[in-house]
């Protein structure tokens, strides 16, 4: 071989084999004088959440759950609702937090302007999104308080959840993970999360006097408060104006109360609530 | 009239004026309605607490709901009669509100004033005249007169500023009261300059309304001056020619500071109207229960300038005129350009309320509105030089909260960019869903 060819490549060889050393012995000292110490918890955790960026923990997206869960001793591990039970005793495996009890929640339009014949009192002609609507005296429903149908909830929810039926939203029971989205979007504020073992519910968030309900409505709450008279458990009272139950109470009490709010109800509009009216009836059954 | 007339220069429109309809009926007196319902809230500010309770008796200008703490108005009893209910009414903007119905009693005299020397008046005593009446600018956006008559000791004003421009199509209130108490409205524009300690006052009036000017200059002639320097200036017909920072532009060639106060430029704005106002709180005692009000529009069959008591409802004003007409679709509180469409009758009137309109169908426009086309009228047309198509567009795009970046929180809503787009883009609508998010 010509030896100008050979002392050229050893000499390539010998300049970039510098070069390369160079580099690497640099980017070795700045990788160790720069290192982040990353809490492989955090990797940990953030592998077993849902991974929605739904954002109902309260938290901004996943990684920021994530890193609270694991440094915060106040978080607890049960906020990841698209992840239910399940991610829950993980969560509190990996970060040594006990799991205080998973309850599914989902969220609930308490509004039921269809049924009631709540007709318009204008037309509206605007952006059609609900919090446009609103801003037009509340909205083209005859009932203040009425769904105002243009589906700002069903467009935020991270999960397509919640379908527009007729101007109304409906939820779909097993997609809906209770992750508040909707709550926070809905201008009304008529979206209520209830966990999906409730017994009970009112669909109406009027909080007008009983002639201005019937006068709109024809089932609306006319806020007569019988309700919270006849609870033996004392799980139902006014805030707010409208109805609110304490679920966690109604359960506990269970089925010895007969539902007897819902019994009494003079507008009926006090309720069993979705599939928990067999549920109860079977209880009830066996109770006796 | 041979003058150059002053303006703004930034932006504005030319809607058709409508003015003929009632500019030229003579302010009537509604008879007192059968029932009212005073709102506690027609003011900036805090609402008003009740201080009366079912049943009671009240008199024609008692103090029946008042602020405690905060900024606020007193609000008064317009009629006499007895307090049937401390309820709801409903509210333009709000749906729905505290309000005092009082149903009145028909037997009742009328209250009468008798005026007093204001010249002789020291100046806190003037001030609390115009508190104890619960005098707002009735221009529109109802902020408290006695607050703004007494500015805080940093701001030197040197100017005083008379809102007669009446830009407002439709809306002829002002040019009616000017017209026909000019020597009342220069009145109460001395007695604002004796609380203020200035002596310089100028008067714009858009050139539409020649009769208001020459009645204005002859009464400004007419009083005497005192030291003070009262001027009419004729404006151009602009519109927002009205709006309190385009006006302090046109007539002093001052631009207030974005977000700043009419203090920052050392003036104050006040409504022809709030003037009359203040000078039948100082000379008359008189609080501010009744209201000159402008009902237009094609859709009612008589239109009128009326002068009716605070919390008339419109249904009762409706039936005083005659009825609506066919073809009526949709009725408006305000101006078209500002006011807000209300879809009930049972609304009252408030100090606030300058017009009601009664517009039929060939009057609004109702096609439905597309997309944003980047032409930029908007962006000629806004007075503030604003981007209204930008704030569309990033709210249809559900990103509210970054719109402050094209000047949001300047706008105040004068409807031009709405008004040239040719899209019939909802744009003040896109601009108050982007307040209302960007705020949270």
């Amino acid at each position: 071989m010509d030896p100008v060819l050979l002392k050229l490549a050893l000499g390539g060889l010998a300049v970039l084999g510098c070069i390369g050393l160079f580099f690497g012995v640099g980017l070795a000292m700045a990788a160790h004088k720069f290192a982040v110490e990353g809490d492989p918890k955090v990797e940990e955790v953030l592998e077993v959440l849902a991974g929605a960026q739904c954002g109902g923990c309260g938290f901004a997206g996943c990684e920021a759950y994530a890193e609270a869960v694991v440094h915060d001793p106040n978080v607890p591990p049960n906020l990841c609702f698209p992840g239910k039970a399940e991610v829950a005793e993980m969560v509190a495996e990996i970060t040594g937090k006990k799991v205080t009890g998973v309850q599914d929640i989902i969220a609930s339009v308490r509004c039921s302007r269809i049924e009631g014949k709540v007709g318009k009192r204008h037309k509206y002609t605007g952006h059609p999104s609900c919090a446009g609507a609103n801003l037009a005296f509340g909205g083209p429903f005859a009932c203040q308080y009425a769904c105002v149908g243009f589906g700002d909830c069903a467009e935020s929810c991270p999960f397509d959840a919640i379908t527009m039926k007729d101007g109304f939203p409906s939820v779909d029971p097993d997609t809906c993970v209770g992750c508040g989205t909707c709550v926070k979007a809905c201008p009304k504020k008529i979206i209520e999360l209830i966990p999906k073992a409730a017994r009970v519910w009112v669909p109406c968030s009027s909080k007008d006097t009983g002639p201005a309900v019937k006068q709109v409505c024809e089932v609306g709450c006319i806020s007569c408060k019988l309700c919270v008279k006849v609870c033996p458990a004392k799980a139902v009272s006014f805030e707010g104006d409208i109805v609110k139950i304490d679920h966690k109470k109604c359960m506990e009490f269970g089925p010895d109360c007969k539902e007897i709010c819902v019994e009494k109800c003079p507008r009926h509009i006090f309720r069993y609530y979705r599939t928990s009216k067999s549920e109860s009836e079977t209880l009830r059954a066996v109770a006796a | 009239m041979n003058r150059e007339l002053l303006t703004f220069p930034k932006g504005g429109i030319h809607p058709p004026e409508h003015k003929e309809i009632s500019e030229h009926l003579q302010i009537e007196r509604m008879p007192i309605p059968a029932e009212v319902d005073i709102l506690l809230q027609q003011h900036f500010g805090a609402p008003c607490s009740p201080l009366v309770k079912k049943k009671d008796i009240v008199n024609e200008g008692d103090v029946i709901g008042t602020v405690s703490a905060g900024l606020g108005a007193s609000v008064h009893a317009s009629v006499t009669g007895t307090v049937k209910n401390i309820g709801t009414s409903p509210h333009p903007t709000s749906v729905k509100a505290p309000s005092i119905t009082i149903l009145t009693d028909t037997q009742a005299q009328p209250r009468t004033y008798g005026p007093a020397d204001w010249k002789a008046m020291p100046r806190d005593e003037m001030l609390s005249r115009i508190k104890e009446a619960g005098i707002v600018g009735i221009g529109g956006a109802g902020f408290p007169t006695h607050v703004k008559l007494a500015p805080p000791p940093a701001a030197k004003v040197d100017t005083l500023l008379l809102n007669g421009a009446e830009c407002e199509p439709y809306l002829t209130t002002d040019h009616r009261l000017m017209l026909e108490s000019p020597g009342d409205v220069v009145g109460g524009a001395s007695i604002i300059l004796r609380i203020l300690g200035i002596n310089e006052c100028k008067i714009g009036i858009e050139a539409n309304k020649p009769a208001a000017i020459d009645a204005m200059e002859k009464a400004v002639k007419e009083a005497s001056s005192n030291g003070q320097r009262i001027s009419v200036v004729p404006l151009k017909v602009k519109y927002p020619q009205g709006s309190e920072k385009q006006l302090i532009q046109s007539l002093t060639g001052r631009k207030v500071p974005g977000f700043g106060l009419p203090f920052d430029v050392s003036v104050i704005v006040q409504n022809v109207g709030t003037a009359k106002a203040v000078y039948d709180a100082v000379c008359l005692a008189k609080p501010l229960y009744e209201k000159v009000v402008t009902i237009s529009g094609k859709g009612i069959s008589r239109p009128a300038n009326l002068l009716v008591r605070i919390g008339t409802r419109l249904k009762d004003i409706v039936e005083y005129l005659g009825g609506t007409k066919n073809g009526l679709a949709k009725v408006v509180m305000g101006g078209p350009m500002m006011g807000f469409a209300i879809p009930t009758l049972d609304v009252p009137v408030m100090k606030t309320t300058s017009g009601v309109l009664f517009l039929t169908e060939d009057e609004i426009d109702l096609s439905p509105h597309g997309h944003c086309i980047r032409c930029g009228w908007c962006l000629d047309a806004c007075p503030m030089g604003l981007s209204p198509n930008e704030i569309g567009v990033y709210v249809e795009a559900g990103r509210a909260e970054d719109t402050s970046q094209f000047g949001l929180f300047e706008c105040f809503e004068c409807g031009c960019c709405a008004f040239v787009c040719p899209a019939r883009r909802p744009l003040v609508q896109f601009i108050r869903l982007a307040k209302m998010k960007a705020k949270k």
